[in-house]
């Protein structure tokens, strides 16, 4: 009988402690994880695997990292779900910079969300986006 | 060359074609304007015909006689001000009542040139309209790059404030859940981390207050003649648990007593943030050498460490709001990002200068020079 695969996520975020909790929740969840704290250990990481999904956090380097990120791993697994969280969306409605339909599709992120989720919305929007 | 329009309004034949003659060849050049300013002019025999070209093709100027044969200038004025035109209106008149001059001035007229007038008046009330014309969108150019700028600033402040609040939650719900169990000693290190980023967003807020203070100008300043090497070796004592933490060595290279005029608050903020850092951004085992001379007129400041350095891309984003290198080796390093800015803005104040060399890896070298010669500050 065939076991069925852990599904790998990889979390990218510039916070540790936030990079910390999320990975142990995540886990709870039944999933393998993979962190990433700067967008050169992501690009790395996706350099050599693909996951089966990715949440990155938007405001690391730069104001646009995380659009940046989403955009270049997108560019090389369009089928990659990819959710992208902030801690800035309520201030600003969100949108920020992202305010035309172009930018959007640009940025290909499948899924915005606050930083302030409560895990059990997140788990149910990953299972969503991984179809399980 | 810019060229702005501009109407008349007049029911004299002989006003519209003198003003477009006078008008004819004629620019404005002010220092500020990268381009002289030129005009083309239209002219309308009536305020109805007036309120065709304003609806058709928009003007800048109009100038504009009150006393016509339909509706009056002062009626043109009013639409003009109902549908919020960026247009300057000069009244032309003959026979101006002190009635009529008050009317005009509260919808908005900019000034009264009486008739008849002379070319060279006529040119002279063009120009000081134009170069008004070229402040107000100067000005209100600035306020919105100034809103966007304060913006900017407001959406990274509460981005790095949110976050610490973000990661003290995110633990008190793991204790909640008691993710690890009921014994309390698996949750310390989070109880440390919580306090850690507790007290990283109250040093956060007290730089916000020094920034705030230094950009209104509003900080109380005491310039008085203070001793730099006492100052120096005040600041390595107060990092001392830092540096013995670190295993970190500081010298102080000072061989003769320098004095400066200064307010002591500002240079201890500026040697508290560069000693810091280097003690901060160093390897364990590491050294830190603090130096102080004199050469002619200028007073040198150095900071060296032997720590993890900076890639020359980073130096140049270095002195911004809200900067910090993000790596494997600074994450364990908690700043607010705004230390080095703040030196930045303070040295401004003395019209000194900063300089940083830096090779990863090695380490990095900030070298602050005072010129000591032009201290009246």
């Amino acid at each position: 009988m065939l076991k069925k695969e852990k599904k790998t996520i990889l979390i990218v975020d510039d916070d540790q402690d936030y990079l910390f909790q999320m990975k142990t929740n995540v886990k709870d969840m039944g999933f393998d994880v993979i962190t990433a704290y700067t967008l050169k250990e992501a690009e790395d990481i996706v350099a050599r695997t693909k996951p089966d999904l990715a949440i990155l956090d938007l405001m690391m380097e730069n104001q646009d990292t995380g659009f940046i990120l989403c955009h270049k791993i997108k560019s090389k697994y369009p089928d990659l779900p990819i959710i992208i969280v902030s801690a800035v969306t309520a201030e600003t409605g969100m949108l920020f910079d992202v305010t035309t339909d172009e930018e959007r599709d640009w940025i290909k992120a499948d899924l915005f969300l606050d930083k302030g989720i409560r895990m059990d919305q997140l788990h149910k929007e990953i299972n969503k986006l991984l179809k399980i | 060359m810019e060229t702005l329009n501009l109407l008349v309004v007049d029911d004299e034949p002989g006003i519209r074609s003198g003003v477009s003659r006078i008008l004819d060849n004629y620019s404005v050049s002010y220092p500020f304007m990268d381009d002289d300013i030129g005009f083309n002019v239209k002219t309308a025999e009536t305020g109805e015909e007036a309120l065709e070209i304003l609806k058709g093709e928009p003007m800048d100027i109009v100038l504009l006689d009150n006393k016509l044969p339909g509706i009056q200038g002062i009626d043109v004025l009013e639409y003009i001000n109902q549908q919020k035109m960026d247009v300057v209106v000069v009244m032309i008149t003959s026979y101006a009542s002190l009635d009529l001059a008050v009317k005009a001035t509260r919808q908005g007229a900019y000034d009264f040139v009486p008739k008849p007038f002379t070319p060279k008046e006529l040119r002279a009330s063009v120009e000081t309209i134009t170069k008004q014309r070229f402040l107000r969108r100067m000005t209100e150019k600035m306020n919105v790059e100034g809103r966007q700028v304060r913006f900017q600033f407001l959406s990274v402040l509460s981005h790095e404030l949110k976050s610490p609040l973000n990661a003290v939650e995110g633990y008190l719900r793991m204790m909640e859940e008691k993710k690890f169990g009921n014994d309390l000693d698996q949750y310390l290190d989070m109880v440390g981390r919580s306090l850690q980023r507790i007290q990283g967003m109250r040093n956060l807020i007290m730089d916000m207050l020094d920034v705030t203070r230094i950009e209104s100008g509003k900080k109380k300043r005491k310039i008085e003649q203070i001793r730099l090497c006492d100052i120096c070796q005040l600041s390595i004592d107060s990092f001392q648990p830092l540096s013995i933490q670190k295993d970190v060595d500081v010298y102080l290279n000072c061989s003769e007593k320098i004095d400066l005029y200064a307010d002591r608050q500002e240079i201890e903020i500026i040697l508290n943030n560069l000693i810091s850092n280097a003690i901060k951004y160093n390897k364990d085992g590491g050294r830190v050498d603090v130096s102080l001379r004199k050469e002619d007129q200028k007073i040198i400041l150095s900071v060296e460490d032997t720590g993890i350095g900076m890639e020359e891309e980073d130096i140049r984003m270095l002195f911004e709001d809200f900067v910090r290198i993000k790596s494997e080796h600074t994450k364990n390093i908690s700043g607010s990002g705004l230390g080095l800015s703040i030196v930045k803005k303070l040295l401004d104040l003395y019209n000194a200068s900063i300089d940083v060399e830096s090779k990863p890896g090695e380490g990095s070298c900030f070298t602050v020079v005072f010129n000591a010669g032009q201290q009246n500050n």
